[in-house]
């Protein structure tokens, strides 16, 4: 499946001081992929759904939270 | 001006910068989408409704903009609070 | 000429009072990668480069000033009624000492900010290409300060700020194939 965040295991050293993170993670958005944006894509139903999404069309749309809250870091 | 503002206020301000980013998401897009005849109607579309809300929102809470592209009423209401950081 | 219009692009809100991450936030203030380098960077790159992007540059320079009365708005409110003693547990007690509760263009860690942050090559692409990094690098501080934030209304505005990031970043790879002129000697699909 498909996911803007994408997920790498770095190496770990026994003489690491803090307790290791095992899987890091980064943001790959949207604009990395669509290259030029094609005429007539799908917009947001209403002007305030673009505002709050911060962005007129859906293919445009990057969520982001916290990944330590989400507690991706400790998988 | 009132302290605090109505509920009205933040309704119609809202739907004004609804309206004002739809228009800003398709400036940018036009300038590299500058053949797009749809697109270029649609922003004409919402660029005459944003003028209407604007008129109310002025009529009922001052000039959105100086140098004269708002007219004024009597007496001058550009200095009055709220600005926009304080509400 | 420039037209000032009394709104915020955004509905900003803040729902505590935090000092702290108004310490934070200040880097998208006056930092390197931050609201006003952006602004100040496209604008000024205008003079050198093809008629066929200018209209983008100016057009992303005017947001990105509304982006830092987004900031400035989130700084005033995060610190507007927070007591000296407030500001010196929150780190700010240097800040306070020169400035009081004014804003400054500085970043987190208090450098007052500097036009070497922001380059004018003159080469067209050299000049797209800082600003795609340029867009990035702002959408990577927004989140790791939304990695410190737990106020939930702050971080609402900042996800919106970061979004913005995301879609001129996109504007401006559309301005890099627009330079090289090969578009529509061929199809793209």
């Amino acid at each position: 499946m498909f996911t803007q965040r994408k997920y790498y295991y770095p190496y770990i050293s026994p003489f690491d001081p803090c307790r290791p993170i095992e899987v890091k993670s980064y943001e790959t958005p949207p604009q990395l992929y669509i290259g030029f944006q094609p005429p007539s894509l799908p917009q947001y139903e209403s002007p305030k759904e673009a505002l709050y999404r911060g962005t007129l069309w859906p293919a445009l749309y990057s969520p982001y939270r916290n990944p330590y809250e989400r507690g991706d870091e400790q998988q | 001006m009132t302290n605090p503002m109505p509920q009205e206020y933040y309704d119609l301000l809202e739907e004004i910068q609804a309206v004002d980013f739809v228009l800003v998401e398709l400036t940018l897009y036009l300038d590299t989408h500058p053949q797009d005849y749809e697109t270029i109607q649609q922003f004409n579309q919402y660029s005459q409704y944003t003028k209407q809300l604007k008129q109310q929102y002025e009529q009922l809470y001052g000039p959105l903009m100086e140098f004269g592209m708002s007219y004024s009423s009597y007496p001058w209401k550009w200095d009055n609070a709220p600005w926009p950081w304080q509400v | 000429m420039w037209y000032y219009e009394k709104k915020l692009q955004y509905p900003v809100k803040v729902r505590e009072c935090n000092p702290r991450l108004a310490k934070y936030l200040i880097e998208q203030y006056g930092g390197a990668d931050g609201e006003l380098a952006a602004a100040l960077r496209y604008l000024n790159q205008r003079y050198t480069i093809p008629d066929k992007v200018i209209g983008l540059l100016t057009d992303i320079g005017t947001e990105e000033f509304a982006h830092l009365e987004m900031i400035a708005t989130m700084v005033y409110k995060l610190t507007k009624d927070a007591t000296a003693e407030q500001m010196k547990e929150a780190g700010l007690g240097a800040h306070y000492a020169n400035h009081d509760k004014a804003l400054f263009y500085n970043n987190a860690g208090g450098v007052p900010w500097t036009a070497s942050y922001i380059q004018a090559k003159g080469d067209p692409i050299a000049d797209i290409y800082e600003d795609i990094a340029a867009e990035e690098k702002a959408r990577a501080t927004y989140q790791w300060i939304i990695n410190m934030s737990d106020d939930p209304d702050l971080n609402d505005g900042l996800k919106y700020l970061r979004e913005r990031e995301v879609v001129h970043s996109l504007r401006f790879r559309e301005a890099a194939e627009i330079l090289k002129e090969e578009r529509d000697k061929k199809i793209i699909f």
